[in-house]
């Protein structure tokens, strides 16, 4: 995964990124590239620098130390995690898929058709529900003909039949275009059954691998059924160390260290690739 | 130019051109919640003028350079987190009319019109001032309309105009600089404690009736003829002070705009005064 034939070829890669802000650490040490048709999921509890990660990929946040790589003339098409639109602006579906790039009726009537919101074209974003948003915003973002596409936290607020509803629609998103996907997931263990790299993190990457496994096992499809196997799975890790309060970190043999050494070959280390 | 003899039709003239420039700006002004920052940067005019006088300078650039110098203070203040942006709001709002008050008070040699600057006095207005604020006002618009969709992108959502390349902090620049210009031109026609008024009132009431961003700015800029005609009107009539009537104008459009739907019972819209 290090020779220059690939880093060329990603879309964004993030070479040991840290960003520092107010007095502390949000991310360090964090490596993760995205290829073109890749779908890499972002895992983690709140807090442990999913969304900087993320932000520091786009270029919303500059890395402090660490490079980030985008491919030159990278199209990205970005659907945020907040999306609070005050009342006093108006801003019908039809609007929205014009923000940042201007679009034909046409293409607007097709992204529209495709996330299946086509009723909606002329209603405010106020009135839409919490699916209808996300569906609208992906539709927005479709629009660019992104080559990578960001999402933060897609189904959040969307019920279980919507999150598979939506998980199935990135799918075919990515099926189609053949762009990359980069994701954050808001449950620390469902993530996208498509999804080819889960990244955990947790101010740092914990570990990594992919969901496959896990969504073919017995368990998993008795618990949800075998239609939500398609789309959602389990990824299932153990956490070796805990970070403390205070920063430093606490093995599971009870020793505590300045940093958990991840880049190093400790014996605890796990990466399932 | 017969029809600039009269100094009423050159106030309704100038007003009307102010009006047509305040709808598209005071809609980003109510969209991003920046009332207060507008009224803050208004204030500092006066301190402009009366730096202006101190340092021999033109009166224009001195009321724009004044009130960009106050707007980047804020930005910096804020960045320190130290006191609330409200708070800062307030400190640097007041103190620069004060600062402003106390020294124009302190020049014995020149003799300004306080009250035309705190409150307006459109009636006054030459040839020369009409040709300043269309001219300035067509370069506002202009760059409006030229910027149009990244600004309107920053105000939806910064993360995604910077992730999908529309700069939302040069958004950011442009609307001070021509906040600071209208506030130049404002000076004449309202002055600089009711510019915000006209800046905010016509968005509000355009907001009920718009589908959309770019009807709302038109509206914003219609609603806000009809109030400098209406308000001139209502002067001329009751000899009441130009700049406060026009203002009276705006509000009493606005308060009609109100009036259809609540006695159609129609469902609650959250109505906002536009403050902070």
């Amino acid at each position: 995964m290090s020779d220059q034939n690939l880093a060329q070829e990603a879309l964004v890669r993030l070479d040991k990124v840290g960003v520092y802000r107010d007095g502390k650490w949000l991310v360090r040490g964090v490596t993760f590239d995205v290829h073109p048709k890749e779908i890499v999921t972002l895992i983690g509890p709140n807090g442990s620098g999913k969304s900087t990660s993320v932000k520091t990929a786009l270029g919303v946040l500059q890395p402090t130390e660490g490079q980030v790589i985008r491919r030159p003339d990278l199209q990205i098409g970005y659907v945020p995690q907040k999306f609070n639109l005050d009342w006093t602006l108006p801003m019908p579906v039809s609007r929205l898929m014009k923000l940042t790039k201007k679009q034909t009726e046409h293409d607007i009537d097709h992204a529209l058709d495709l996330v299946g919101i086509s009723h909606l074209k002329k209603s405010d974003m106020q009135s839409l529900s919490g699916g209808e948003t996300q569906r609208a915003l992906l539709a927005r973002a479709l629009l660019m003909q992104p080559d990578l596409l960001v999402l933060d936290e897609p189904v959040q607020g969307v019920d279980f039949a919507g999150e598979i509803a939506l998980y199935d629609l990135i799918k075919t998103i990515r099926d189609e275009t053949g762009c990359g996907i980069l994701l954050i997931s808001h449950d620390l263990h469902v993530v996208m059954a498509q999804t080819d790299t889960v990244i955990c993190l947790n101010g740092h990457v914990c570990c990594r691998g992919t969901p496959k496994l896990v969504a073919e096992s017995d368990e998993y499809k008795r618990l949800f059924g075998a239609r939500a196997a398609q789309s959602l799975a389990v990824y299932q890790h153990d956490h070796d160390h805990t970070h403390l309060p205070d920063g430093r970190v606490m093995h599971a043999d009870g020793t505590i260290h300045d940093h958990c050494d991840h880049g190093q070959d400790r014996p605890h280390e796990k990466e399932h690739h | 130019m017969g029809i600039l003899d009269d100094f009423f039709m050159r106030a309704m003239i100038a007003g009307i051109g102010f009006a047509l420039v305040t709808g598209p700006l005071g809609c980003f002004i109510v969209w991003r919640r920046m009332a207060y920052f507008g009224d803050t940067m208004a204030h500092s005019a006066l301190l402009g003028v009366a730096l202006s006088f101190v340092f021999n300078l033109n009166l224009m650039v001195g009321v724009i350079a004044v009130a960009l110098m106050v707007s980047f203070a804020l930005l910096i203040l804020e960045k320190r987190q130290s006191l609330s942006a409200d708070a800062l709001l307030g400190i640097l709002s007041h103190s620069t009319l004060a600062l402003g008050l106390v020294i124009v008070s302190l020049m014995t040699s020149v003799r300004i019109d306080l009250m035309g600057l705190l409150f307006g006095d459109i009636l006054a207005v030459t040839s020369t001032d009409i040709q300043m604020v269309y001219g300035l006002g067509a370069v506002v618009l202009a760059i409006l309309i030229w910027f149009w969709r990244p600004l309107v992108a920053a105000t939806v959502n910064v993360e995604l105009a910077q992730a999908e390349n529309m700069k939302p902090q040069r958004s950011r620049f442009i609307l001070m600089v021509l906040l600071a210009l209208l506030i130049a031109i404002a000076m004449k026609i309202v002055g600089i404690l009711l510019i915000t008024a006209l800046l905010i009132i016509p968005a509000a009431t355009a907001r009920r009736f718009a589908a959309t961003p770019e009807i709302m700015a038109v509206l914003a800029s219609i609603l806000g003829v009809v109030a400098v005609i209406g308000g001139l009107y209502g002067s001329l009539q009751y000899d009441t002070p130009s700049g406060p009537s026009i203002v009276v104008a705006a509000l009493i459009i606005f308060l009609i705009s109100l009036m259809p739907k609540n006695l159609r019972g129609a469902k609650n819209q959250p109505v906002e005064a536009p403050h902070e």
